[in-house]
């Protein structure tokens, strides 16, 4: 077994009396699909934004490609990729233009940010939108990018928080077909979702409940331990008794 | 009607939630009142003036104290030497430069005539003429005191009244200049903001799909800051009667409806504006470098409008302000009536109608 | 410092694709500099005056003339009584009223003493104090020449006579515009690089894209140097802008140093960003980054020393000023541009703003986290 990318024991967040994150502890490793699934509200989001840097735990450890989130949050950011809800490509800004500047500012040289733009504008077939500012592009495109984006300076790990939310279902195979292809490279891609059958496509997954993760595994093997014969019904299964439920 | 109050009522959730926001708009008009009251004034007092006493002697040093003693003047240096005049205008704190000369006394008891020298820095020309009239005025005194016992033949002695302020104070002024403003920035750019900042998250959609007509839509996203406005209007109100010691001397009510009137007005052109801009940026640089200084200087309070070239006089008539700084003074510090203000409210409603269906048109082609 | 570089490229971009933004930075200064210095004007003058003469004597005619023809005054009013000129003033038609009694002529030369009843629209007092004096200097003139003519011209003048000689150092015209468009042209940049770089921050934090840039190796300082920096070289060009206007427009020529006016200009902006990026650090959204400067920006105009002297503020206004970086610039925009002060001159403003961009950028920035 490879070192693993992520490794958390223990970590826990509180804001005040809320406890958001409740002591989760697991390990991804290298090229691994990792779903992070939960109801809204279960932690998920927090917990992401502590391995990513973000935000400080309260209490336990976690390293991320390496390096301590206490200690060097700086230098995990240079080796994660993001992408959020919300996308965060500047929709004032062309294809390229967002292309260029995030791959700068991951410290690709001049030469490399070419080539590599190239590459991602032939890959996804943007060919003719090169100059189209990105509010124009539709959504699914738009995330497509953004996950290419995130991945063109080649880090360790890529988050994903939610990332298809809102698209047909051809792109979303579309997408995943692009997640295979970056996990098939190497790169370890970290998933949160609430798509039930998304999970099925990762090689584990964790689901949260209120601040905890209450189960871990195989897609396979988490159905034969809930004896569901989908992850709908897994999850269902947990998620029920949860208390808490907005995000 | 129920819908309507329904969307009012979310509106007002938007407006009233946001502190921050709240306590800027109800904080301008309360420090402007205060600055224009306390702080700002048109009257030239304590400036530093200079002053070179070649003469060193009895009749120099009266004279010098009498300058010193006026309030007009603060005597910062006495210096030996005008060469140091231009490099103490320079400097910057010195405004103003007396030198007398040498023969001062003498000249005065062997010739009845002296000559002072009065220096100017006229980087300011305003208060260089008023630093200069006070000097002048100044040393006319000091020169009726040597021949106290005299009376001058021939007298023609104005009387002079004035009318509404007799005390000279600035608040009769600017205090209809501030409602002005007060109530024309935080429509139009209020307003404005909201509406915008609804299309740019997208949610206007949501409304327009609604079973409601856009007009609708709009009216309840002006609602909650003409109420606003009225708060604001009110609490203006109550500071320069307490504060200012200034009443309101006509009737109130009009007072009421012409505010209403002109609140509407803004209202209109914030509406404008949310037409033609795509962004919340856009749409408060477009309220705050369009409107802020226009408003200020050719709405009459600061500056006179008769005084401006005609091409500005012309283009003032345009601003929306000036008619309602002309009403409430009218009203308000001259205790006039309707009689007097129905040219300006005509202008004032005339003006909102034809806003209001400039702004519907623009709003409903924007949708098509 | 690569980073850096792309930052900027991203900033300008998105600048100048925002058609209504380039045009308020731009168009919008240029408008109101051309036209505002115009309307900023504190002479007095075409004061429409009502005349009630009673009188109807050589005198009383020659008086009104006199009036009339000073350039002063308009006559927009020869009323029979006093309660029809007083219309007028409540009408807005008449700022005074000049009543003339009935007697005028016969009484002056007679009892050595006469009155004449002046009623003045007191509501701007600026005004009316002016206009009183104006009405009193030729009121007094005509004094003059009458009691010339009614006194023996060899009698000797016992009354000692103090002349004075005045001067006007630096505008030596009077001319209002080379007061009021510096000071206008700071107002301008003032706004521009305030609004501008407080609404730029909070829009990406209400957009979302700064977690995107929180989760990047973009430092702390890059980010907040990338969101500096262009409004910084905006700001430079708007005045530039101005200054060319001032010149070709208003005939205004710097009469000092303009490197030293650039090299406070810099840092001026330095402050003045600073406080922009401060309120940033405050607001959630743009709404309430508009509101939150605004207020603030209407403050200093106010308090700059541009409408109003600040010496003739109460000494707690006056400690407020120094804390407000525009009062500064005005100063040291007149001090340089009319009267050609030099860097020993402005050295205490220089170090007073310094001080201020020091205190705001420290404290923004360590507000400013990206990690919570």
């Amino acid at each position: 077994m490879a070192e693993p990318v992520i490794k958390t024991n223990k970590l826990i967040k509180r804001f005040g009396n809320f406890v958001a994150v409740n002591e989760i502890s697991f390990e991804t490793y290298p090229g691994e699909i990792f779903g992070f699934l939960g109801a809204n509200g279960a932690g998920k989001t927090t917990a992401m934004r502590m391995l990513c840097g973000l935000s400080a735990p309260t209490s336990g450890n976690a390293t991320v490609a390496g390096f301590d989130v206490y200690k060097y949050p700086e230098k995990i950011k240079q080796n994660i990729g993001y992408m959020s809800q919300k996308f965060s490509l500047y929709e004032d800004l062309t294809v390229t233009e967002n292309i260029r500047f995030y791959a700068g500012i991951y410290g690709l040289g001049n030469n490399e940010i070419k080539e590599k733009s190239a590459a991602l504008i032939n890959q996804l077939g943007l060919q003719n939108e090169v100059k189209t500012l990105v509010a124009s592009l539709p959504l699914g495109w738009k995330q497509k990018l953004a996950f290419s984006v995130a991945i063109i300076h080649q880090p360790k790990i890529v988050f994903l928080d939610e990332p298809t939310g809102g698209v047909d279902p051809v792109t979303r195979r579309q997408f995943w077909d692009l997640i295979y292809d970056a996990a098939d490279k190497g790169v370890t891609v970290f998933v949160t979702t609430h798509y039930m059958d998304e999970a099925e496509y990762c090689n584990r997954i964790s689901i949260m409940v209120d601040g905890r993760i209450d189960a871990m595994g195989t897609p396979a093997s988490l159905k034969k331990q809930f004896s569901a014969s989908s992850m709908d019904e897994v999850f269902y299964h947990l998620a029920r008794s949860a208390k808490r439920s907005a995000d | 009607m129920k819908q309507l109050f329904t969307f009012v009522k979310k509106e007002f959730y938007h407006v009233f939630r946001d502190r921050k926001t709240l306590l800027m708009l109800f904080g301008m008009p309360i420090a402007q009142i205060i600055l224009f009251g306390f702080a700002l004034t048109n009257e030239i007092k304590g400036s530093k003036i200079l002053i070179v006493d070649y003469a060193k002697d009895a009749a120099s040093q009266q004279l010098i104290t009498k300058l010193s003693s006026s309030n007009y003047f603060e005597i910062e240096k006495s210096f030996a030497d005008h060469n140091q005049i231009e490099a103490a205008f320079k400097e910057g704190k010195i405004k103003l430069a007396i030198i007398i000369p040498q023969s001062f006394y003498d000249d005065i008891q062997h010739f009845n005539k002296a000559q002072v020298q009065v220096i100017a820095d006229a980087s300011d020309p305003n208060m260089a003429t008023t630093l200069t009239n006070y000097a002048t005025n100044i040393i006319a005194g000091y020169q009726s005191s040597l021949s106290p016992t005299k009376k001058i033949p021939y007298r023609i002695v104005p009387q002079i009244r004035m009318l509404y302020n007799p005390e000279l104070k600035g608040a009769p002024n600017f205090v209809p200049g501030v409602m002005a403003l007060v109530l024309m920035l935080v429509c139009t750019m209020m307003t404005s903001i909201a509406i915008v900042r609804e299309k740019e998250m997208g949610t206007m959609e949501i409304l327009l799909v609604s079973p409601f007509k856009p007009v609708f839509v709009i009216i309840s996203k002006a609602i909650p800051y003409l109420l606003l406005s009225v708060i604001n209007l009110i609490i203006i109100l109550l500071l320069s009667v307490f504060v200012l010691d200034l009443p309101v001397k006509g009737s109130i009510l009009l007072l009421f409806g012409a505010s209403t009137l002109f609140i509407l007005t803004s209202l209109s052109i914030g509406l404008i504006i949310s037409t033609v801009t795509t962004s919340q940026q856009s749409a408060m640089m477009a309220s705050a470098m369009g409107m802020m200084l226009p408003t200020m200087l050719l709405t009459g309070f600061m500056f006179p409008v008769e005084n401006m070239p005609v091409p500005l006089q012309v283009l003032s008539n345009i601003v929306p302000s000036r008619w309602y700084y002309i009403i409430i003074k009218n009203v308000m510090i001259k205790g006039l009536g309707f009689s007097a203000i129905w040219k300006e409210t005509l202008i004032l409603f005339g003006m909102t109608v034809i806003l209001l269906g400039l702004s519907l048109k623009n709003f409903k082609n924007r949708l098509a | 410092m690569r980073t850096l570089k792309f930052l900027l490229q991203k900033e300008f971009r998105q600048i100048f694709r925002d058609r209504i933004i380039l045009r308020m930075i731009f168009l919008a200064p240029v408008i109101q500099l051309l036209i505002l210095p115009l309307a900023a004007n504190y002479e007095v003058k075409n004061i429409s005056l009502a005349v009630v003469d009673n009188d109807h004597s050589t005198y009383s005619q020659k008086l009104i003339s006199k009036i009339t023809s000073s350039g002063y005054f308009k006559l927009t009013g020869y009323k029979a009584n006093y309660n029809e000129a007083y219309q007028l003033v409540a009408d807005d038609k008449a700022d005074l009223v000049l009543e003339i009694p009935n007697g005028f002529e016969r009484n002056l030369v007679r009892e050595d003493e006469q009155k004449l009843f002046i009623a003045v629209n007191a509501i701007n007092g600026t005004k009316a104090n002016l206009g009183g004096a104006y009405l009193g200097k030729i009121i007094s003139s005509f004094n003059n020449t009458i009691r010339t003519q009614l006194i023996q011209p060899d009698r000797f003048n016992p009354l000692p006579q103090i002349e004075v000689a005045s001067t006007n150092w630096f505008n030596p015209l009077l001319n209002y515009s080379f007061f009021m468009v510096p000071g206008i042209l700071v107002l301008l940049v003032t706004m521009v690089a305030a609004i501008q770089s407080a609404l730029n921050i909070v829009r990406e934090k209400e957009i979302g894209t700064i977690e995107q840039i929180n989760v990047t190796p973009i430092k702390k300082y890059h980010f907040i140097l990338g969101k500096l920096i262009p409004f910084w070289i905006l700001g430079i060009i708007v005045f530039t802008l101005g200054l060319l206007l001032a010149r070709f427009v208003y005939g205004i020529v710097p009469a000092g140093n303009i490197a030293l006016l650039y090299f406070f200009l810099s840092i001026y902006l330095f402050a003045l960003l600073g406080f922009g990026l401060l309120i940033s650090t405050f607001c959630n959204t743009q709404q309430q980054a508009m509101s939150v400067a605004f207020f603030f920006i209407m403050i200093f105009n106010l308090m700059s020393g541009l409408f109003t002297s600040i010496d003739s503020m109460p000494g707690w206004a006056k400690i407020i000023t120094d804390f407000i970086p525009v009062s500064y610039f005005i100063e040291v925009m007149r001090m340089i541009v009319l009267k050609g002060s030099g860097l020993a001159d402005i050295k205490y403003h220089l170090a007073a703003v310094f001080a201020l961009g020091v205190v705001l950028n420290t404290w923004a920035v360590l507000n400013y986290r990206k990690t919570s």
